[in-house]
């Protein structure tokens, strides 16, 4: 099961993010088919927020394919983001921890990090294209 | 509702039983001896010629109780009245309680129905059940005094208190309902109770029931006192009806034809020669007019006075009740 | 359920020569939890006073779940209310008011409350004068909500409460709020309490309602724009100018419009929920307080 958490001052609209994490959940295989998204209650409890906006999260996802709801026992999750490459995720994840490594030794703060990674990221996936 | 009132009411509730049976014990005690020493001493005086006596050392026994009793009786209804009456609505008020007393599923009229009629009946039940603790323990002394309609002790015996309390209860909680702050209405209350209860005393009671107008020729045997009037040497005189128990407004003596101007006193009486004097007033005719309520009318002037008590407390209840139909906050 | 929860027709209340509240007209559907935005003064507690039927209206009329406050038991039971300051009463304990409400409420929940209380950690025994303002909180929702009531209303339930307190309050209430079905209505003076759970929106100044509707329309249709300075007349007809503010350059306006905005002059942003409260409250002349004519849906 996952949890939740929000982010007030993010600008993105509580359902939005709602939806986002349950995605995010989905691709790095913390949720797999068939299992249980946390009831309307038990995130409005955690949350403090309003149920509809946990409705909306959860009807956006049934309409995309991701969950369905039956009536009186929850929503579960019906497919699954990934594609295969799940077990390349761990490696890549320690590459990652030792280039943020590096960039820290390098006396990097990290809003530098931030920005220079999104910068290379977002022209990297423009070369991406022109390569293939 | 019930409930909750004798929850808030807990508190006070106790500790006027309390001290009702407490004072209970005392007189309980106390009243028998009472009782033994009357039946010894005064109801024998006659035989015994020593009857002032008897009285004077009768009336001085438990004195200090005499006195309590006395204030309690004429204290306590007013005190339940300020005491009980005026938080009943004030004190939500002040404290803004109301705003949860009145959302829940009950509403304000019911709200107050249960709370004034509970609180009401509890203060006439404790006035009652002091006045007659009173009333049965001081019965000896009463059969020596003047009489029962006596102001005095008149409102201090019978129902009458319990008309007082209720009264004084319902004037509480109008106070408070108006005035919305019990302390400022505890003060309205006393004061106005106060007021009702000496305009009774000293003039509404007397003009409760017509007085008896007795006219008679001036008895010799009832006079008291023979004067001349200076300036002027008049004569006055003045005396004493016979009418056991009666409460007496007035007894004057007047000439034959009505008027309380005797004239010139007869010369007898100015040079102090009692049989002359006496054998030349009873010449003149006199009569003596007393305006007096026998004793008979005890309780008819009971249930009067208890009555209007009544009355303008229900009256202030209907006021009350009319308010819980509209608005407050 | 009822199709709206409240109703107001020109709703106004007066105190000797003041207007309290005027010219009220609000229609708010039901499932909705509904935030009373104002500053202190502006007239939301006389609003909800007047819906719980603590006092009558001056004028116009009010109607809630289609019925009128306060008329009977039938209406009192399906109000629930939390007043400012949630009064208890101090002398008696947290188990005295649940029998309070058990018996003065034949719809109460006595399991449902004495859960409520026990995962909320409050000794029973304990004195309401003694609680802190969170626990007394708690308290009076729990008095609230185990009545099973279908419309909730709570004035300003969050103001004296520590952010931890806040938080669970607003948990606790939002729990309630899936569990029964409620429609609450929430008032407070800060609007961050209110954004992480109001999905409808009132916004009471000078003891008018100046507008009124659900969140997500009023974020659609609220931009802020930002200029070259302007005269304010030049701006074309559909747009309406809540709050403006000028520098020797430039020119800041809050807009509510139905249609986009076209002129390139003008970069627009979109207005956060706080910042467009805040431009209603800022609204300072006469002519600029008078009601909005439409309420949104």
């Amino acid at each position: 099961m996952i949890e939740f958490h929000l982010d007030a001052r993010s600008g993105v609209a509580p359902y939005l993010q709602l939806i986002h994490q349950v995605r995010q959940a989905l691709r790095l295989g913390l949720l797999r088919q068939g299992d249980q998204l946390p009831t309307v209650k038990d995130v409005v409890g955690r949350l403090a927020i309003n149920p509809n906006t946990v409705l909306k999260a959860y009807k956006r996802l049934e309409y995309e394919g991701l969950v369905a709801a039956r009536p009186g026992i929850g929503t579960f999750v019906t497919s699954s983001l990934t594609d295969g490459s799940l077990g390349a995720l761990g490696p890549l994840r320690r590459d990652l921890q030792r280039w943020l490594g590096k960039a820290r030794r390098t006396g990097l703060d990290d809003e530098s990090i931030e920005a220079l990674f999104l910068n290379t990221f977002r022209s990297g996936s423009e070369e991406v294209e022109d390569i293939a | 509702m019930i409930w909750l009132t004798w929850r808030q009411s807990r508190v006070q509730t106790l500790v006027v039983a309390g001290a009702l049976a407490i004072l209970a014990v005392i007189l309980a005690i106390t009243g028998p001896q009472l009782v033994h020493l009357y039946d010894t001493t005064v109801a024998t005086c006659h035989a015994h010629h020593d009857c002032q006596i008897a009285i004077n050392a009768f009336t001085s026994r438990d004195g200090a109780l005499q006195n309590i009793t006395s204030f309690l009786i004429q204290v306590v209804p007013g005190l339940l009245g300020v005491f009980w009456g005026t938080p009943l609505i004030a004190r939500e008020l002040e404290a803004r309680t109301h705003r949860l007393a009145w959302t829940q599923t009950v509403t304000r009229g019911r709200w107050l129905a249960v709370k004034l009629g509970l609180t009401a009946l509890a203060s006439m039940a404790a006035a009652g059940l002091l006045t007659l603790m009173v009333t049965w323990w001081s019965s000896p002394f009463d059969r020596i005094m003047n009489s029962p309609l006596d102001p005095g002790v008149f409102s201090e015996r019978g129902i009458a208190p319990i008309g007082y309390a209720a009264f004084a209860f319902a004037l509480g909680v109008t106070a408070g309902l108006l005035i919305r702050r019990t302390v400022p209405a505890m003060a309205v209350t006393v004061a106005v109770f106060a007021g009702v209860q000496a305009a009774f005393g000293l003039w509404l009671r007397a003009h409760l029931i017509a007085p008896i107008r007795a006219v008679s020729p001036l008895i010799m045997g009832q006079m008291t006192g023979v004067g001349i009037t200076t300036p002027g040497n008049h004569l006055s005189v003045s005396v004493t009806p016979n009418l056991p128990g009666a409460w007496i407004y007035s007894s004057q003596v007047t000439t034959a034809t009505g008027s309380t101007n005797l004239g010139t006193a007869p010369q007898a009486c100015f040079h102090n020669l009692p049989h002359l004097c006496n054998g030349a007033i009873s010449r003149l005719h006199l009569l003596q007019i007393v305006t007096y309520q026998p004793a008979s009318r005890y309780w008819a002037f009971q249930w009067y006075e208890t009555a209007i008590y009544v009355a303008l407390a229900l009256a202030l209840a209907g006021f009350c009740f009319s308010w819980a139909r509209r608005s407050v906050s | 359920m009822t199709s709206a929860v409240l109703r107001a027709q020109g709703l106004g209340k007066r105190y000797r020569r003041r207007w309290a509240l005027s010219e009220c007209t609000l229609d708010i559907p039901a499932g909705r939890v509904v935030g009373l935005v104002g500053p202190n003064g502006a007239g939301k507690t006389t609003l909800l006073h007047l819906a719980t039927g603590l006092l009558q209206p001056t004028r116009g009329t009010i109607e809630v779940l289609g019925g009128r406050p306060a008329a009977g038991p039938a209406q009192l039971a399906r109000v629930g209310f939390v007043a400012q300051d949630t009064p208890t009463y101090a002398g008696m304990t947290v188990d005295d008011h649940l029998r309070l409400g058990a018996r003065l409420n034949p719809g109460w929940d006595a399991a449902m409350a004495r859960d409520r209380i026990e995962r909320l950690g409050l000794d029973p025994r304990q004195r309401a004068g003694k609680l802190s303002g969170g626990e007394r909180a708690q308290l009076a929702l729990t008095l609230a909500i185990a009545k099973k009531p279908e419309l909730l209303i709570l004035d300003e339930p969050l103001a004296s409460l520590d952010p931890l307190a806040r938080r669970e309050f607003l948990q606790g209430l939002m729990e309630a709020t899936v569990d029964q079905g409620l429609s609450v209505v929430l008032s407070s003076h800060l609007v961050a309490d209110l954004e992480r759970v109001c999905d409808y929106l009132i916004v009471l100044v000078a003891s008018r309602v100046q507008v009124a509707g659900e969140v997500e329309q009023l974020l659609a249709t609220h931009h802020l724009l930002t200029g070259p300075r302007r005269d304010l007349a030049t701006l074309p007809a559909g747009q309406q100018v809540i709050s403006a503010s000028h520098t020797d350059r430039q020119t800041t306006l809050t807009v509510r419009v139905g249609t986009p905005i076209l002129d390139p002059a003008w970069t627009v942003s979109p207005v956060g929920l706080e910042d467009l409260v805040l431009a209603y409250m800022s609204r300072t002349t006469k002519a600029d307080r008078k009601p909005l004519l439409e309420v949104q849906r």
